[in-house]
């Protein structure tokens, strides 16, 4: 029953980072492409898993592998996918891969590629993904605990190493902050362990909860909850992750936003929903309500940021905000929305640090009102693909971003049963205008960054935020200018060596052309996703609906 | 047959796609073939017009051809769902409701279908040369495109949520669009502002889909009306109040019209599309669409009549005070879309979608002519036009004949639709299904609107074509005008697409058998009459004065479009602005202060609990010694 597939999934980035130690000679000329292959083979055995998981049902985990870890503990090395956790896999290789690509493709000697220690570079990244698969594919709850950490060391390392200006202070925020949830969500396992004596995901949640008292799922579900929260993060536990994404390399930020911030909704939907059910319908309304909060704050955050990199982490506040209240609301259209825009958020912030990455590179910083704006006019595909980038996150039907906050706004207008309506309509209208403000940031934002005339930067930078209602006409402008540049905007030339400042690079064009066309994929055909989804999110929630 | 619908919502949108992808093939070619930038330019320019134009021909074609069969048998009465012809294909699982992939055209979808098709045909045709040397014309025509095949999904769906897909489509395409000539921080913002004004709406709009939706258990549209007898008072009332809000915001009616004159910065064949067939048409075509289930909801006809009333009025006195042409028209369409809501409040769906059909075909008419004058004048600004009829006698024929059908001079087509709507509204005086005021207020404010519209019609025909030529200096255009030409009259492009567009602005009243209430046709034609006259004997006595002047004291706020903008500012705009600044402030002092904080509290924490690690064993042997008693003392005192 290909049971290996998975271990092959986390076998094949293991050896290559290990290789690495054994052979520390490596030319710097080969790095790339060793980069390249190896997570380009773990790529292909995703694909391969993504080609050979039997839809009919997706309900059901398939390649299981079940062997015996540590006997004294009743720990079990208990690995397999179903139809929640088969796209975040196969995300999670696929994004690794673009990382990859991004950074090595064409001798990896651009800026922004491999320069700084290379081979620690690749061997963090590789670290970094078996932690990331693993952590999809466990079904054993200390196993998921395990792969959840081990995640953090190659993205400390990450941050701190590669980061920029504020690594430091940033990458420790990071590890400290979600340490300690960790901590948290450790003794909520630990209490689920002590209560019904198995370790066992996919027995949990068969079984629904049973053999916990009421008490007892509530404040395991509060603990397991408040650490996943932070992973995800929901307001008001986030303030590791604007730091932490204004200081990561593109790369780090790219995987940060793609898949770390997955790995706590995914925990909600694979371990705090389904075993502990009562639990979760107590803390629903709690839920819901810091996911909405978290929508509305996020999005005025953004409306007042000057840092791109900054704003696009704000808005990851925001769009979790709505895959929590999706989790929140309990119900299969709910859950099923929160777990595409889960996979939609991956593939749509993906693609937008990956801009932000090369914006930084050509701009010298990623301020948005030092740029001067008519970024169409001076780099018109760079422009294009960040209007189709904002344009997807800000939530447009026949783009990803839009199904998965549809279907959670869906969820809250018709709740669990036992779930108060009248709170979650509430919650229903406020997600609503926190789409709206979703998209007054993101539009605003391409009015400053795109828009504009391309004269105006030629000279020195300047803004071209002249008064335009100059006919006595008041101020009545829905993108206001921000203060002007606190130093002269000294437009550093873009390429350090020599070459002149083009528009997209090869290797970024390579990078991101597999993530416009999956955004669109999902976009037209919805039914992709919602189909792999649908039965195991039915089945988890057996006991509530 | 059953596959035009798709056929014809598909083709615009894979001219969009080969229009965005292959505009830029050219300049990959080797440079040694096409040294000189500028032919390729051209090539590539003529190659995305015939990208863009022959799909949406072959769309047009496939919309006719669906309307064929039942005709104007929607305007003749009859079973609108009748002559449904599409399919189902296939349906997506969301957990819940399903949502169904219907592409179906019946008769009012089918009429719709041909209005989009050909004026998206004919603004295609004239842009390619409007927009002839402008080098971004690929991306423009491929998002005519899109905006086309989005509308067409709007018109040709059959489920409420693949309407809704459309529907925002065309809301991003306006943004694309209107935002075109992005170099000047103007246009951006208008653009800006079109997308949020609207959006704004379509939260409501989204839940209303979710209320009816769950109501009818599906959102297929005719499950939906097949239940709307089942529903609750309260559920149709709650549905269709926020169905209302994005009607509203798409059909620009008060509050949420703001956004119409300012999307003026576009290009003006976008005005054309945006004004005539699409986005605004989609507001009165839903209501038309679900039109049992409001129909089953007075208080929220009651509503639409009252912010239809208030709309027409306003809208025209606006009209009637600006200097801008564009914006003559831009209001002018606020105040007719005001008659096709007030129809559909007065009970007849009919007549509002016949003035919707009729006013598209006129307003695109006279945007495309104002289009031919400001390509030819340089400017958008009537105190700089005069005299144009010896330069331009085509498009003063042309525009003479929008300027008729917008007033409801007999013949034109204008003349029987919106006798149709007079009528509609009369009669709900005594139906009843309105309450008296509102009933009242609607007719009124239209009568007074039939006669604001003869004057701002009189005065911007009059001051456009006649009077003494007012010379001006033809600067370098700035971008939002169209580039000035020197020949006579616009290139063939632009004037065939006017002339063919004048002949149903001029007969379409005289289709789908016209039935006059005499009444009311003779009363309006009056009051038009008399609000040109007015104009016309200002003029006569200073022809170089603005006719405007008649407003007196009115004329300022009307200029300004009674200060809403103002307000909206004041009360949305700003105090968004302060929350965010505030929460920016919130962000870094409270929350990720109470983490800095519990950091250095910790550390703090540390720095005491250093001072017991000090190395001296004396201190640590008196403390054990100390620990070893209190537990003694302890075990003594509790035993």
């Amino acid at each position: 029953m290909m049971g290996w597939l998975p271990v092959a999934l986390l076998a094949v980035p293991l050896l290559g980072a290990l290789l690495l130690l054994v052979v520390p000679n490596v030319s710097r000329r080969a790095l790339p492409a060793y980069g390249l292959v190896f997570s380009g083979v773990t790529f292909a055995l995703g694909a391969l898993m993504v080609a050979t998981f039997d839809y009919g049902t997706a309900a059901r985990i398939q390649f299981e592998l079940d062997l015996p870890w540590i006997p004294g503990l009743g720990l079990r090395f208990h690995l397999g996918v179903d139809g929640v956790s088969l796209p975040l896999v196969a995300l999670t290789a696929l994004l690794t891969f673009l990382c990859f690509v991004y950074l090595g493709w064409g001798g990896g000697q651009a800026p922004d590629q491999l320069g700084f220690r290379p081979r620690a570079l690749v061997f963090t990244l590789l670290v970094l993904e078996v932690g990331m698969i693993g952590t999809f594919l466990a079904l054993d709850l200390l196993l998921f605990f395990v792969f959840f950490e081990i995640v953090l060391i190659p993205m400390y390392f990450l941050i701190g190493i590669w980061g920029g200006e504020g690594r430091r202070a940033a990458s420790l925020k990071f590890i400290l902050y979600t340490l300690l949830g960790s901590v948290v969500m450790l003794l909520g396992l630990l209490l689920v362990w002590a209560q019904t004596g198995t370790l066992d995901i996919v027995a949990l949640s068969a079984s629904h909860g049973a053999g916990m008292s009421r008490s007892v799922q509530i404040l395991a579900f509060v603990a397991i909850g408040a650490g996943l929260a932070v992973k995800t993060p929901m307001w008001p536990l986030y303030t590791w992750l604007p730091d932490a994404h204004t200081e990561a390399p593109t790369v780090g930020s790219v995987l940060l936003a793609g898949v770390l911030l997955k790995m706590g909704t995914y925990g909600f939907a694979r371990i705090a929903i389904p075993v502990l059910p009562e639990g979760a319908q107590a803390a629903a309304p709690w839920l819901g309500a810091f996911a909405v909060v978290g929508i509305v704050y996020g999005a005025l955050a953004c409306l007042a940021q000057r840092d791109l990199k900054r704003l696009i982490a704000y808005s990851s506040v925001g769009h979790m905000g709505f895959v929590l209240l999706g989790f929140a609301t309990l119900t299969p259209v709910g859950v099923n929305g929160a777990l595409f825009a889960n996979v939609a958020h991956g593939l749509i912030t993906g693609l937008l640090f990956f801009l932000a990455g090369a914006i930084k590179v050509r701009y010298g910083k990623a301020d948005m009102p030092s740029m001067g704006g008519a970024m169409l006019a001076t780099r018109p595909r760079l422009g294009a693909l960040l209007t189709f980038a904002a344009i997807a996150s800000l939530g447009l039907p026949g783009l990803a971003g839009f199904w998965g906050e549809m279907l959670a706004l869906y969820g809250a207008f018709q709740p669990a049963a036992g779930l108060p309506r009248g709170l979650f309509l509430t919650y229903m209208v406020i997600g609503g205008l926190g789409a709206v403000l979703t998209a007054a940031y993101f539009v605003i934002m391409l009015s400053r960054v795109t828009h504009g005339h391309p004269a105006t930067v030629a000279a020195g930078g300047a803004l071209d935020e002249r008064p335009v209602g100059d006919g006595g006409v008041p101020d009545e402008r829905a993108v206001v200018p921000l203060d002007p540049p606190r130093s002269v905007a000294v437009l550093r030339p873009p390429r350090t060596r020599g070459e002149p400042a083009v528009d997209v690079d090869g290797h970024e064009l390579l990078a991101w052309t597999p993530l416009v066309l999956l955004i669109l994929l999902f976009g037209l055909w919805p039914g992709l996703l919602l189909s792999l989804t649908t039965p195991p999110v039915q089945t988890l929630l057996g006991a509530l609906s | 047959m059953t596959t035009f619908p798709l056929l014809a919502v598909l083709l615009p949108f894979v001219a969009a796609a080969a229009g965005l992808l292959l505009s830029r093939v050219p300049h990959r070619a080797p440079a040694t073939v096409h040294p000189p930038d500028a032919p390729t330019g051209e090539r590539a320019n003529r190659r995305a017009a015939w990208i863009a134009t022959v799909p949406t021909a072959a769309s047009a074609v496939l919309a006719v051809l669906l309307a064929w069969g039942p005709g104007f048998a929607y305007f003749t009465g009859g079973d609108p769902t009748a002559h449904a012809t599409g399919r189902t294909y296939g349906s997506i699982v969301t957990g819940g409701v399903p949502i169904s992939l219907d592409l179906q055209a019946d008769s009012l979808s089918s009429v719709l279908g041909v209005l989009v098709t050909v004026v998206a045909l004919a603004v295609q045709v004239y842009s390619a040369g409007y927009l002839a040397d402008d080098p971004r014309y690929p991306s423009y025509s491929a998002f005519v495109s899109l905006f086309t095949s989005a509308m067409l999904l709007v018109v040709y769906s059959g489920d409420l949520l693949v309407l809704y897909v459309g529907w925002e489509i065309m809301g991003i395409c306006s943004y694309l669009l209107i935002g075109h000539w992005w170099e000047d921080r103007g246009n951006s913002r208008a653009a800006v502002k079109a997308f949020l004004v609207t959006r704004l709406g379509d939260v409501g709009f989204l839940f209303g889909i979710f209320v009816l939706g769950t109501a009818a258990g599906s959102f297929r549209i005719a499950d939906v009306l097949a239940r709307v007898p089942e529903m609750s008072a309260a559920t149709l009332v709650t549905a269709t109040m926020l169905l209302l809000a994005g009607v509203a915001g798409k059909s620009a009616q008060v509050p949420l019209h703001t956004w119409l004159p300012d999307a003026m910065a576009g290009p003006t064949p976008i005005s054309a599309l945006i004004h005539a067939a699409t986005m605004v048409a989609a507001g009165i075509f839903v209501v038309a669409r679900l039109f049992p289930a409001f129909a089953a909801a007075p208080p929220t006809l009651d509503v639409l009549a009252v912010m239809a009333a208030l709309g027409m009025l306003g809208a025209a006195l606006a009209a009637l005070a600006q200097d801008d042409l564009k914006r003559v028209l831009a209001y002018s369409t606020v105040s007719q879309l005001a008659y096709m809501a007030g129809g559909l409040a007065a009970g007849s769906d009919r007549a509002a979608v016949f003035h919707l059909l009729t006013h598209g075909a006129f307003k695109a008419l006279l945007f495309l002519c104002a289009g031919v004058v400001i390509h030819h004048v340089g400017s958008n600004l009537m105190s700089r036009m005069g005299g144009l009829r010896r330069e331009l006698p085509i498009t003063f024929v042309t525009m003479t004949i929008g300027f008729a059908a917008l007033t409801g001079i007999p013949p034109s087509s204008g003349f029987f639709s919106k006798d149709g709507v007079l009528a509609a509204m009369e009669s709900a005086l005594s139906a009843g299904r309105l309450t008296d005021a509102a009933a009242l207020l609607l007719y009124g404010c239209a009568l007074a609107t039939v006669a604001v519209t003869g004057a701002y019609a009189a005065r911007a025909w009059l001051r456009t074509f006649f009077g003494r030529p007012r010379a001006v200096a033809l600067a370098e255009p700035e971008p939002g005008t169209a580039h000035v030409v020197d020949v006579r009259e616009g290139p063939r492009t632009m004037l065939v697409p006017v002339v063919v567009l004048a002949v149903p602005a001029l007969l379409l009243g005289f289709a789908g058998e016209p039935h006059l209430d005499l009444g009311v046709a003779a009363t309006a034609v009056v009051l038009t009459l008399l609000g040109a006259g007015a104009v016309y004997a200002s003029w006569r006595l200073d022809p170089d004065a603005d006719p405007a002047r008649l407003l007196g004291p009115l004329r300022v706020p009307c200029e300004r479009a009674f200060y809403v903008d103002t307000v909206y500012s004041a009360l949305v705009v700003r105090p968004a602005r302060a929350l965010a600044r505030l929460v920016v402030t919130a962000d870094d002092k409270v929350v990720d202060g109470a983490v800095r904080g519990s950091g250095a509290s910790a550390r703090g924490l540390a720095g005491v609990l250093r001072l017991a690690q000090n190395g001296n064993v004396q201190l640590y042997v008196t403390g054990v010694l100390a620990g070893v008693l209190l537990i003694a003392v302890g075990a003594v005192v509790f035993t």
